[in-house]
């Protein structure tokens, strides 16, 4: 990769990334609203949501992304996703017991049901994809001030 | 059943605590951040001692709770028996005065919000693995302790401290791989991560080799992260690098709690000791309370001296829990507990010395005893204590170990004992000889005593020092009495917990 070039890579992986980075976008949101019924959950589907960006850093160069979210940004996200996780946990521990799943159930293998597990793999999805993202940032970030050097 | 919903608040306060620090702390002032943390910290200490108190008041022998009202051999269960409470008290205890000293001393730092983020990430581990029931779940909380204490180690972001950093989370990943593998092994024999179920499995199913093999990746892992002597070399490292209240934080109760009480939970109360175990355990607590003794004679380093005694000091922890009669292991975990409230004060010395003076070797200090006289006097007593000088409580702790050393039998460990306890005192007077003593330097005319909450902590641990040997009178002995219990029970642990599930 030539560094010359500001704006991220050639042509052809612009275009490739622009048709397909929404598909990793909405797949990875699938896994994570599907995490209760089929294989993969609020990790997986985190870490694909991450990788959407990650995608769109490496061919567009990072300031097609850190302009739009920010470090801080992806600081508080992360932490909104963890006390997310832990309050879905505290509704249990006021309703009787840490953890518990005290919303209705519903219908099984259908896409509202299972109680508060959508929930948890939604907040998850947030910490995980987001901490993620900060982890690639933070490198990006570090490999460039040793550049300027 | 209601007392035990106090139980999930030791993991729910410090990890609503640190997510909130880490979210608001960027906007609000620091007083508000100080203000979560001290108030977060005074919560779990206040629970701890009610958790201590409930054990008491009912006579009953453990509280169990079902997290998410999951039945016990499929859910996850916490557990809070004599054991577990005594060992929240311990970390609680430790992490209420640090959190307040840290307000002060964190000043030479930046980005607080961070610090107490991972401060409050580091104590929900700690506080989870105490009270978890689940093998595996031990492991995650065990893991969430120590990445989180590796990002402390580096907080300083120096050289130095990043290579510090850099070996103990290699130590520690490696030790984590062993313990998994035998969780693993574990798991794969009994089907069940349950660590009550899993005993009783262990007790039922007939095994040659998985107890002893589990038993040595065990001994690697937590003997790794308890840093007994052949697995110590991170430490020395690992401890200085930090920032004094973390250094108080990991050698006064990390260790403790994701070595010394993780593993003689697992080999007492789910694989069951046998008289080798046993005799391994002491054998290494013996040899590490002399090798590490010896190297730190010649440290001049004071916080590296600090950190091998942290070492030889978890030598008469292990010497006294592997003779495993009821006075050595009473001996061991009151050692355990006087060690945390010593060497965390001596921590906390230490950094009130780098905060005044600035400077961590002995040959530049010298008679700071005239401009500091608290820090002085709170680490001579502390120095006492470790030395194990009679009204002090590291004394009765050490001669406890040492009568149950001869009760049993074993002279030679007895004699190691001692010689350990007197090198110690030979370091700690070259400390009180150097940094305290003498003529002050020129060029510290100007130094001042430490603000106020750094010398409250000071204070209020001294004070556990000098009345800590009260814990052995009749009317408070069933503190320590209770977890000495629940160890000599072994494997009954599981029909405890069993019992008490059906409930």
């Amino acid at each position: 990769m030539a560094f010359e070039q500001k704006s991220g890579m050639s042509l052809i992986v612009k275009t490739i990334t622009r048709l397909t980075v929404g598909l990793i976008l909405i797949f990875g949101i699938y896994i994570v609203l599907h995490g209760h019924l089929s294989p993969g959950g609020g990790f997986a589907g985190g870490v694909i949501i991450a990788l959407a960006f990650v995608h769109l850093m490496l061919a567009f160069g990072k300031d097609a992304v850190t302009t739009r979210i920010s470090k801080e940004m992806a600081s508080n996200l992360e932490s909104i996703g963890a006390l997310m996780f832990l309050v879905i946990a505290l509704i249990g521990y006021f309703g009787g017991s840490f953890f518990l799943n005290i919303l209705s159930k519903g219908t099984p293998f259908e896409l509202f049901s299972s109680g508060t597990i959508p929930l948890s793999n939604a907040a998850i999805s947030l910490k995980v994809g987001v901490g993620l993202f900060a982890i690639f940032l933070a490198l990006v970030i570090l490999e460039g001030s040793k550049r300027e050097k | 059943m209601q007392n035990a919903n106090i139980i999930p608040l030791f993991v729910i306060i410090p990890l609503a605590a640190a997510f909130l620090i880490s979210l608001i702390g960027r906007y609000v002032s620091l007083r508000f951040t100080n203000a979560i943390s001290g108030l977060a910290c005074f919560m779990l200490l206040g629970f701890s001692l009610y958790s201590v108190y409930v054990l008491q008041a009912q006579g009953i022998p453990a509280l169990v709770y079902k997290v998410g009202g999951w039945a016990i051999p499929f859910g996850i269960c916490m557990v809070l028996d004599g054991l577990t409470a005594f060992m929240l008290v311990t970390v609680n205890l430790v992490a209420f005065f640090v959190s307040i000293y840290s307000l002060s001393y964190m000043d030479k730092y930046t980005d607080r919000p961070k610090f107490f983020t991972l401060f409050f990430l580091m104590l929900t581990g700690m506080n989870g693995l105490i009270v978890t029931g689940d093998l595996f779940n031990l492991f995650v909380f065990l893991e969430i302790a120590s990445i989180a204490s590796y990002a402390l180690v580096a907080f300083g972001t120096e050289a130095e401290e990043l290579e510090a950093s850099f070996k103990y989370a290699i130590m520690g990943s490696v030790a984590s791989s062993f313990i998994f593998i035998g969780i693993a092994f574990l798991y794969g024999f009994t089907s069940t991560l349950n660590m009550a179920d899993m005993a009783q499995v262990l007790n039922s199913k007939p095994n040659l080799w998985v107890v002893p093999f589990v038993t040595v990746l065990f001994l690697m892992g937590f003997g790794l992260k308890a840093a007994i002597v052949p697995f110590h070399a991170w430490l020395p490292d690992a401890h200085p690098s930090a920032p004094a209240s973390i250094s108080a934080m990991l050698s006064g109760v990390l260790i403790k709690t994701l070595g010394v009480y993780a593993m003689v939970r697992v080999f007492f109360n789910v694989l069951g000791v046998s008289q080798a175990v046993l005799s391994m355990l002491m054998f290494l607590g013996a040899l590490s309370m002399l090798v590490a003794v010896f190297l730190a004679v010649s440290q001049w380093d004071l916080k590296r001296l600090l950190a091998y005694h942290s070492i030889s000091q978890i030598g008469y922890v292990i010497l006294g829990i592997g003779l495993g009669t009821p006075l050595g292991i009473l001996g061991g975990l009151f050692h355990l507990f006087n060690h945390s409230v010593f060497k965390s004060l001596l921590f906390l010395n230490s950094g009130s010395i780098d905060y005044a003076v600035g400077t961590r070797d002995l040959n530049e200090m010298g008679g700071l005893k005239e401009k500091m006289p608290l820090t002085s006097s709170t680490n001579l007593v502390a120095s006492m204590s470790i030395a194990g000088i009679p009204p002090f409580n590291g004394f009765f702790s050490k001669l406890i170990i040492i009568f149950a050393c001869l009760q049993k039998g074993y002279l030679g460990y007895a004699v190691a004992a001692v010689i350990g306890s007197l090198l110690t005192l030979a370091s700690f007077m070259k400390v009180q000889k150097y940094a305290f003593l003498g003529t002050l330097k020129e060029k510290y005319s100007q130094i001042k005593e430490v603000p106020l909450a750094m010398q409250f902590s000071m204070i209020c641990l001294a004070i556990i020092c000098i009345l800590g040997g009260l814990l052995l009178l009749p009317a408070l002995k069933f503190f320590l009495n209770d977890a000495v219990n629940v160890l000599l029970e072994g494997r009954e642990y599981a029909r405890v917990v069993m019992g008490l599930s059906g409930r």
